[in-house]
């Protein structure tokens, strides 16, 4: 159960690059525990601090500059979260206090962990991302209205229906889907008998 | 106006069902429940875990107090952060020990088959899958790892998935799914000698950028597909996601069906056969739609060579350094303009689950045979299971390396990435047979440069980047 976020507005801090990989969000170094949480310290360790290991903050980077460390919204490149699946680069981004990316596109796997862990990926052509950033100011977002705002620009966004669903109302996607059991078990039976080799017995 | 003749025997042809890809094949006879909000609820046949991001969906799941639905369907490896070297017994990792210990506790209390570091089956996720013949064609299969894109080459439909995902795969059965784009990239001839699957991927992604594949299943096919193993296929889907697939497959053949057969997993005596009717019928029909289409004539391919820090960033061997982004040339230390072969290296690494299978290391072998690594290069072999290693040496391959100054080790993922044990020093320049050379992929500074295991054999015997054809015997 992640909280809903039907709205976020804040500072977007912008780190626009392309194919911005989740190596660079976390890296597996900084995975450190069987858990989802003690992570927001590792987040883009790599660039936010001076040496490996170090937690020197690096003043070249955006989320160390003063305006940027409380962003709450992250403007990126094309193909963002792309690389290893660790949803643990979400989980960093959210307990930083990161709740939407905005984004000219994502790698499929990233836009799933974000939809289910409370942060909005938003899709907008690279322009109205850059627009975005000159402007600097706070950035509204409403994902109702799949709109984004930051003083004059003013952009809409497309959102498939299932995500938008999932995170304005911060539902718990494996209590939906258990509604579906008795579609769940027709269906094994049915496919047990077409497929029975798909079914693997207990060893 | 002439019509029809009507008779007691005669019925007008029933109409042609509509032409239908591999992928519609798959999707369609998988889809459980349309929901309301426009996704589809997909079944889910195989889950693969790894202790590195599958620990923490086991454990998550317990702590919620649910349970796997099917355990008999889910399988779990350790391969990602467990030493490989010889005499192993954990990891190298500061604090990854806890990966093992909870990994194994879960999977015991999950009732789930682990293939634990000393089990004569261990290896890397998307090797030991179709080894063992978890993977099969018309199956889903999923595993919170990008790569699991792989074992489409099998005719599956598998993807990668988040540590959420796989929870709700083992509580449910099944993933909330929206429909994807499908692409198809036809290679069409024969690829030159001395070219490789992962060089057709490289091509691909240079050609089409890294964001290119975004949102497809995309399927592989023409002459030069068809004409691959099942190893140089899992190659070729292993890169689907450094494309921004959401995966990447190969229509079953007799290829896919003489490689299964008679493999642990794969269904035996009349339900072998009843499998294999099935999976004759899933190839793409002909006419079928994809919504997009790219056609590459594999003769044109080179031994491909990656010169920055996305894969996109790779040009042929007899290429240069393109002018490219300040960040990224500083990052690897190259000026445009470079030739790339005769870049001097220090490090060679054949391994990962793009290239670490015994056809892999045959041909790596086949280069380093009676040849020695260049003074001051370090190189390693790191098969990708331990049956390809016990393969290898029954071939007397280890020796070959071993002669040649490679280190020969145990199967992992080992330097493919860098979680904190072992790894390169900054600054090291890697010749690698791996598929990601994003900065600090293999440690913090380190300068990554893909290829094929060919390449990688030939570069640290030349002790600088070279063409394996050169050094073909
Ligand atoms: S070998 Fe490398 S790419 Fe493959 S699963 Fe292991 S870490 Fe990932």
């Amino acid at each position: 159960m992640t909280e809903p976020v039907p709205f976020v507005s804040g500072v977007a801090a912008p780190l626009i690059r392309p194919n911005i990989d989740t190596d660079q969000i976390i890296p597996s170094r900084e995975m450190k525990s069987v858990g989802k949480t003690g992570l927001a310290d590792g987040l883009f360790a790599g660039w936010r601090y001076t040496a490996p290991g170090s937690r020197e903050p690096n003043p070249d980077f955006v989320l160390n500059q003063p305006g940027f460390a409380h962003a709450t919204i992250l403007l990126g490149g094309p193909n963002f979260g792309c690389g290893s699946s660790r949803e643990h680069a979400v989980w960093a981004l959210h307990e930083y206090g990161i709740r939407a990316v905005i984004a000219p596109g994502f790698a499929p796997i990233f836009r799933g962990n974000c939809v289910r862990n409370g942060i909005i990926p938003v899709v907008l052509p690279e322009e109205a991302v850059e627009a975005i950033a000159v402007e600097g100011a706070k950035v509204a977002i409403d994902l109702l209205a799949q709109t984004v705002a930051c003083g004059p620009l003013s952009c809409s966004f497309e959102i498939d229906p299932s995500a938008k669903a999932m995170l304005a109302e911060g539902l718990d996607a494996i209590d939906l889907t258990l509604k579906h059991c008795g579609e769940i078990g027709s269906f094994q039976t049915r496919d047990r008998a077409a497929r029975p080799w798909v079914y693997l017995e207990d060893s | 106006m002439t019509g029809v003749q009507w008779t007691a025997k005669w019925r007008p042809p029933l109409p042609e069902p509509a032409p239908r890809t591999l992928f519609e094949k798959l999707w369609d006879s998988h889809c459980v429940a349309r929901l309301d909000d426009g996704a589809e609820l997909i079944a889910i046949d195989r889950i693969f875990l790894h202790e590195r991001t599958g620990s923490v969906a086991l454990k998550a799941l317990a702590e919620a107090g649910r349970t796997v639905a099917e355990p008999a369907r889910v399988f779990c490896t350790m391969d990602h952060i467990v030493d490989t070297r010889p005499g192993r017994t954990g990891t190298l990792v500061k604090g990854g020990a806890v990966f093992l210990t909870e990994t194994r506790a879960a999977a015991q209390a999950a009732g789930i088959r682990l293939f634990d570091i000393d089990d004569p089956d261990q290896g890397i996720v998307h090797v030991i899958s179709p080894e063992l013949a978890i993977v099969l064609p018309g199956l889903t299969l999923v595993c919170p790892d990008s790569h699991t894109c792989s074992q489409g080459a099998l005719g599956a439909l598998a993807w990668g998935i988040g540590s959420s995902e796989a929870e709700h795969a083992m509580a449910t059965g099944t993933l909330r799914m929206s429909r994807p784009k499908t692409m198809r990239v036809t290679f069409s001839g024969r690829l030159q000698p001395g070219v490789t699957p992962k060089d057709m991927a490289l091509a691909l992604i240079a050609a089409d950028g890294a964001a290119g594949g975004g949102g497809y299943a995309i399927e592989f096919a023409g002459e030069a597909v068809e004409a691959l193993d099942v190893e140089g296929r899992l190659t070729l889907c292993n890169m689907a996601t450094e494309f921004a697939a959401v995966t990447g497959f190969i229509a079953p053949d007799e290829v896919t069906f003489d490689y299964l057969k008679g493999r642990r997993y794969a269904p035996k005596g009349e339900l072998w056969e009843r499998a294999v009717a099935a999976w004759r019928l899933l190839a793409t029909d002909p006419g079928a739609h994809f919504d997009r289409e790219i056609v590459i004539d594999a003769a044109e391919i080179e031994p491909m060579v990656s010169w920055g820090t996305s894969p996109q960033s790779s040009v042929g061997i007899g290429g240069a350094v393109p002018d490219a982004d300040a960040r990224e040339l500083g990052y690897i230390g190259l000026e445009a303009g470079t030739r790339l072969a005769g870049v001097p290296i220090d490090a060679a690494f054949i391994g990962s689950c793009t290239n670490s299978r015994l056809s892999d290391l045959r041909r790596a072998a086949a280069i380093v045979k009676g040849r020695h690594v260049a003074p001051g290069v370090r190189a390693l072999v790191v098969p990708g299971s331990m049956n390809v290693r016990r393969a290898a040496e029954a071939e007397g391959l280890d020796r070959i390396f071993a002669e040649a100054g490679f280190e020969w080790r145990l199967s992992g993922c080992s330097m493919c990435f860098y979680a904190g044990g072992e790894g390169f020093a900054p600054g090291t320049r890697v010749i690698s047979s791996t598929n990601r050379n994003f900065e600090g992929r293999q440690g913090p500074g380190v300068r990554t440069h893909l290829a094929s295991p060919e390449t990688v054999a030939a570069s640290a015997i030349r002790g600088a980047i070279a063409d394996p054809r050169e050094l073909a015997q």
